[in-house]
């Protein structure tokens, strides 16, 4: 236990390799295979054909039959390699299977069909990926549709989010006036109650408001979060008052002290709630599947959702489909990683 | 790259023109409009999108929430609904015996409370240890410590439904883990066909897809704490296990008490991951309870708000509670 707990905590290495610097390593090399590897697994399985798909047990790669133009054959035959009863092994294409007999031809003799029992064949198979998946799950999931959706839900609520959450930061951190306590305190107190929690009526209030199945009313109840108000009010208590009242001087109206001091000055912490809020509103579901009952209103991760419902079996487009949608917010994570985790690290929690 | 010094050029240039676009602009509404109510209102002013979005979408919804617990019938409008008192609530927790489920008159909801309480002590637990072993492997002298960190956070940015499916895919019947068991000559096991198998998974997966965000809440706070405590202690003659407990353990606690309650707080609310990975089932081995009050109030034929605004007031209570612990920690702390 001890020497667990000695592995564990020590926060200086040794010059040579030490035993608890080999286990470290031996975690986040374990760490690397268990965080990366289902989602690996995921996209090498999505290149995966209807039929390789459901083939148990799994091959890690996807492999594609080979096939071959026969003349005399309007479609590509399907090669095997096929045991004949004088022991020699034989590359042949299939050109029909009938029960347990298939039948065979030698692609140089194309005139004389072998029968053949299914169990003395083998296809020949290479490592192919293929974007089938991609182009049909495309074509029947609307892609393009809950992908715009998606991008208008997350840029437009995150600009809103960090305009009236700045603004409203700004009066609490930077004024005295009556109400100011009462308005922070009520705010505070429902930091810990998630939208979750009032589903009925925030809906009846969406359905008075008639955005139902409008993507408003999806942006704009989540815009007006505390705990984004509460982050940048923290970073803006940290900035002096003095800067402010040497720019009232200079008459400067309350609006641009706002815009041109205190924003400029808050960008680590604007920074950090953009994360957040396109983190929340990229991923967001229980919202976006209440408010949103039309198909061509929905977001990439409500239509996902009604996708692996209707087509339960169809394994290889529900595949093809998550990876897509995980694809943009990946690539965005591998451009600004460092920015994210130090962000989060430094701003987001005290 | 001269061409890319020349676009960002341009789009700094765009950016600093639509900036000032929008700082002009609304310098104009609000520079008039202070001139009309003075300086003193102004803050009234900024305060008051915030204030009218939280008003009518989050802070009138909760007080809402009451009306509909206290009333019943099917209708979904409060005028139209009839005042039943505590009906919901008793219906909610009428109970033969509080252990078994099958005795209470809304046996869902009491399946849902259980399978939430079982559900939040061991992901909380399991999630508080994984995260805090990390962090301390990935505050040791280590290379490349950026990317680690990357690695493990990585799953946080995936949606929920993403990543279901991903764990959907690797536990099914003919998925990767079975196959791994066949090719050791070891059976298949129905991993979400089984009960206690599904409960296990949903803790796993959750842990999985969210632990990098409390690892690196602990990992500052392990690096904010000063190396020369940790010489201090060696010099004392601890060490390593004494320094972990008497330096390491209590400098970090109010950054534990952030991801308790944190993980906490988000377990209690776990539904969407598990929406899309059992669908509650089997049976109902991993109903929780937001998807009680979801099916309660959206997806049951007979839409009963009553006991769905009733459940989930039981929810804010339980969340309510877990604040004030929180606070009187912390309290007590300082």
């Amino acid at each position: 236990m001890s020497a667990i707990f000695n592995f564990l905590t020590k926060t200086r290495g040794k010059n040579n390799l030490h035993i608890t610097d080999m286990l470290t390593y031996l975690y986040l090399t374990l760490g690397i295979v268990i965080m990366f590897g289902p989602v690996l697994w995921l996209i090498l399985s999505s290149f995966k054909s209807s039929a390789e798909v459901v083939k148990f047990p799994p091959r890690l790669l996807p492999y594609r039959q080979q096939t071959i133009q026969v003349e005399g054959f309007d479609d590509p035959l399907p090669l095997f390699n096929v045991q004949l009863d004088n022991g020699s092994t034989q590359t042949m294409a299939q050109v029909r299977r009938i029960g347990l007999e298939a039948q065979m031809i030698d692609p140089a003799k194309p005139e004389e069909i072998i029968k053949v029992n299914i169990n003395n064949r083998e296809p020949i198979e290479n490592v192919y990926f293929g974007l089938d998946n991609f182009i049909e799950g495309i074509e029947s999931f609307n892609f393009a549709r809950y992908l715009w959706n998606s991008v208008i839900v997350t840029v437009v609520a995150t600009i809103i989010t960090l305009l009236v959450n700045s603004m409203a930061a700004f009066a609490l951190s930077k004024y005295q006036f009556r109400g100011r306590q009462t308005i922070f305190l009520v705010m505070i107190s429902t930091l810990m109650i998630p939208l979750s929690v009032v589903l009925v009526p925030v809906f009846l209030v969406i359905t008075t408001v008639g955005w139902n199945n409008n993507l408003l009313g999806v942006i704009i109840p989540g815009a007006a979060t505390p705990t984004g108000m509460f982050l940048l009010r923290q970073y803006m208590l940290t900035i002096p008052d003095e800067l402010i009242d040497a720019a009232r001087i200079d008459g400067a109206s309350e609006w641009r002290i706002y815009a041109q001091i205190i924003l400029p000055l808050s960008r680590p912490a604007l920074a950090v709630l953009t994360i957040f809020s396109v983190m929340w509103r990229w991923n967001d579901f229980l919202w976006p599947l209440i408010v949103l009952s039309r198909n061509e209103l929905f977001t990439l991760q409500v239509g996902l959702n009604s996708f692996q419902g209707e087509l339960n079996v169809q394994w290889h487009l529900i595949l093809a489909m998550t990876v897509l949608t995980l694809l943009p917010i990946s690539i965005v994570f591998a451009f600004l990683q460092k920015n994210i985790t130090t962000g989060i690290a430094t701003t987001g929690f005290k | 790259m001269a061409l890319a010094t020349t676009i960002q050029r341009y789009l700094s240039k765009i950016s600093e023109g639509i900036g000032q676009l929008f700082v002009n602009f609304f310098d104009l509404i609000f520079g008039s409009l202070q001139k009309l109510i003075g300086l003193k209102a102004m803050p009234y002013v900024f305060v008051l999108p915030n204030l009218l979005i939280f008003g009518i979408f989050i802070l009138f919804p909760m007080l809402l929430n009451f009306r509909y617990a206290f009333t019943g019938g099917t209708s979904f409008f409060p005028d139209q609904r009839e005042w039943v008192g505590l009906a919901n609530f008793k219906q909610l927790l009428t109970c033969g015996n509080f252990l078994d489920p099958n005795s209470c008159r809304e046996d869902l909801f009491w399946r849902a409370l259980f399978n939430t309480g079982g559900y939040v002590v061991f992901q909380v637990g399991l999630m508080v240890v994984v995260s805090l072993i990390t962090a301390l492997v990935l505050n040791r002298k280590i290379r490349a410590r950026g990317f680690f960190r990357s690695v493990y956070f990585y799953p946080v940015l995936l949606s929920p439904i993403v990543v279901a499916l991903i764990w959907k895919w690797i536990l099914q019947e003919n998925g990767l883990f079975n196959g791994i068991l066949t090719s050791f000559g070891l059976d298949k096991i129905p991993f979400l066909v089984n009960a206690q198998w599904a409960q296990f998974w949903v803790i796993i997966i959750s842990v999985w897809a969210f632990m990098g965000f409390y690892t690196l809440i602990l990992l500052a706070g392990l690096q904010s704490i000063p190396a020369n405590l940790y010489e201090a202690a060696s010099i004392d003659g601890a060490d390593e296990w004494k320094s972990f407990w008497n330096v390491t353990l209590p400098l970090l606690m109010p950054q534990m008490v952030v991801v308790l309650v944190l993980a906490l707080i988000r377990a209690v609310q776990i539904f969407d991951i598990v929406f899309a990975f059992t669908g509650g089932g089997p049976g109902t081995a991993t109903l929780y309870l937001v998807q009680y009050i979801y099916s309660k109030g959206f997806a049951s034929p007979s839409k009963q708000f009553g006991l769905a605004a009733a459940a989930s007031l039981i929810m804010a209570g339980i969340l309510i509670v877990l604040t004030v612990i929180q606070q009187i920690i912390r309290k007590e702390e300082e």
